[in-house]
């Protein structure tokens, strides 16, 4: 595997993704939305709650679980179908290169791009907050930042896997959105459904609802800014009293796994797929 | 320089090629001929590293499989079905190919020149006549100046004058000393390039013979589509027909089957009757 093949590549997919119309809207969605919620977490910062960054990071919570998800979960969706679909993943596996050394710098690029993208969401917000005086410290801010990074880099692994596993880009977005669709809504909505009707005990509860990387972040984000997870009910303070200070290495260990399985999955059947 | 050695490739209960053993010499130029559906395809691409196969392919003594990257890296190719990324300019995509392909930047301005694409180069691919994108596709080919040249019918979507400027491109790269394996159904084209034909069938080499041997052995003849003036139609088949060719009427043409040998004897056969020929198109 070498470093300069591996970087031609993420660099290529960088400079596509830049050029992605559809990338672009949702960098410009993302922006504006930001900057509304930015503004309007100034204007009530002084009546309660948080203040300045922390509360504007609490507000994005929400939009990061909607918007990131969809970013990543369909630019990851089309990575290897789009090629295959075009006939230039073929021509590219003719080169001197390696089938890992393409997946990894698919995967580098995208990856890039998508810190790019949050990157000049959150800065351009971080900015205003800053010019406009926002109380507080931004710290919840920052941590929030890195943690919609990861939450990116999960969805964008499920992608891929999407990606490995279809031929055609149409297909490889549609499963993509239905898979942003469950993630986001069914499952919030089939776990209280499954809760009330089987009334599981609060433990199954949380880990149910810790299987959802989306959970996973809102969590870990709401602990960052909240320092603790009682106002999510009773699944929330049985965290805190279970779990208490190792939340946050659970947290992390899950969205590694989240960031890591599915993109092994991936790549083993890139690895493997011979109908190029 | 190449070596297939027992070569099965299937897809499920299907044998696309079975039992290959096919030897490319160094600097040779060896065609793989066939109809659809013949095996040619799938042998590039086992060679190439996209298929897995039974049997052994080795390249410069590189086994194409336990070493696949080294294998490539003596290899060239140029596909069929050209699949370029459309909004990249010329330059930058020999460029991306170069990086790849561990070529030197200055590599590429002689390659560009080379193919006839310096004043195409800030171009976006996609505004490329096809033409023009074969030639690219030689390029990129050439970029890292390998000692092999793979191509899977490389003139098959060309209009007459890019088919034969191509050509002319590739026997001087076969001139400079490359070793060459091409899949063609082209008869000119495995004259004009090729030292030695293999004749594959359903997945099986069938006979390898002299590119000279190929069309007299097969039997097969070439078709002359000549346009001429309205008025002079029933005048040339008469004149045709009488000089003992195959010759029957097409539209606003006549057309002439031949011995791939002899595609000029209806031309002169014409001209000596003081028919001119509008135009004319070899198939």
């Amino acid at each position: 595997m070498t470093a300069k093949v591996i970087w031609a590549l993420a660099q290529k997919e960088l400079r596509d993704a830049l050029h992605n119309r559809w990338f672009l809207l949702y960098t410009l969605a993302f922006i504006g939305l930001a900057l509304a919620l930015s503004y309007m977490s100034l204007a009530g910062a002084g009546i309660a709650g948080f203040a300045g960054f922390g509360r504007t990071a609490a507000s994005l919570i929400n939009l990061v679980l909607l918007i990131i998800p969809l970013m990543a979960l369909t630019i990851g969706a089309q990575s290897l179908a789009h090629e295959q679909e075009q006939g230039t993943l073929a021509y590219l596996l003719a080169q001197p290169v390696t089938r890992v050394e393409v997946f990894a710098g698919k995967y580098l690029g995208l990856a890039l791009s998508l810190l790019a993208s949050l990157g000049l969401g959150f800065g351009i917000a971080g900015v205003v907050l800053a010019l406009a005086n926002g109380a507080g410290s931004p710290a919840a801010y920052v941590s929030l930042v890195g943690r919609t990074f990861l939450l990116s880099l999960t969805m964008l692994s499920v992608g891929f896997l999407v990606s490995a596993f279809t031929k055609r880009a149409g297909v490889a977005i549609g499963i993509g959105l239905f898979l942003w669709l469950a993630f986001v809504f069914l499952g919030d909505l089939g776990l209280m459904g499954t809760a009330i009707t089987l009334r599981l005990p609060v433990e199954q509860l949380l880990w149910l609802s810790l299987l959802n990387p989306l959970q996973v972040f809102k969590m870990a984000a709401i602990l960052d800014i909240n320092a603790t997870l009682d106002l999510l009910g009773p699944a929330g303070i049985y965290a805190m009293q279970e779990y208490g200070a190792q939340l946050r290495g659970l947290f992390l260990m899950l969205t590694v796994a989240w960031i890591v399985a599915p993109a092994l999955a991936a790549y083993v059947r890139f690895h493997i797929r011979g109908d190029l | 320089m190449i070596e297939f050695t027992d070569l099965t490739k299937r897809y499920g209960k299907f044998t696309a090629v079975e039992h290959l053993t096919l030897h490319v010499p160094a600097q040779g130029a060896v065609a793989l001929w066939g109809v659809n559906g013949a095996g040619k395809t799938t042998v590039i691409k086992c060679l190439i590293g996209l298929l897995r196969y039974a049997g052994r392919i080795t390249v410069d003594g590189c086994d194409v499989q336990r070493q696949g990257r080294a294998a490539r890296q003596r290899i060239g190719y140029v596909p069929q079905e050209l699949a370029f990324y459309k909004e990249m300019t010329t330059y930058d995509m020999a460029e991306f190919y170069a990086r790849l392909k561990g070529a030197p930047a200055a590599r590429i301005e002689p390659v560009l020149e080379q193919v006839g694409l310096s004043e195409h180069q800030d171009k976006p691919v996609g505004a490329l006549s096809g033409g023009m994108k074969q030639r690219l596709a030689l390029g990129l080919a050439l970029l890292a100046d390998p000692p092999v040249l793979v191509m899977d019918e490389p003139t098959s979507n060309l209009d007459t004058a890019a088919r034969s400027q191509l050509l002319q491109l590739l026997v001087q790269v076969k001139q400079a000393g490359k070793t060459i394996l091409f899949t063609s159904h082209r008869i000119e084209e495995i004259e004009a390039l090729a030292d030695e034909v293999a004749v594959m069938e359903r997945g099986r080499l069938q006979f390898r013979c002299p590119a000279a041997e190929l069309a007299p052995r097969l039997g097969l003849r070439t078709q002359v589509k000549f346009i001429l003036p309205g008025h002079q139609l029933e005048q040339a088949l008469a004149v045709l027909q009488r000089e003992g060719l195959a010759a029957r009427r097409n539209g606003v043409g006549v057309i002439v089957e031949v011995a791939p040998g002899e595609k000029a004897r209806p031309i002169h056969t014409l001209r000596r009757a003081d028919i001119e020929v509008s135009d004319f198109e070899v198939e």
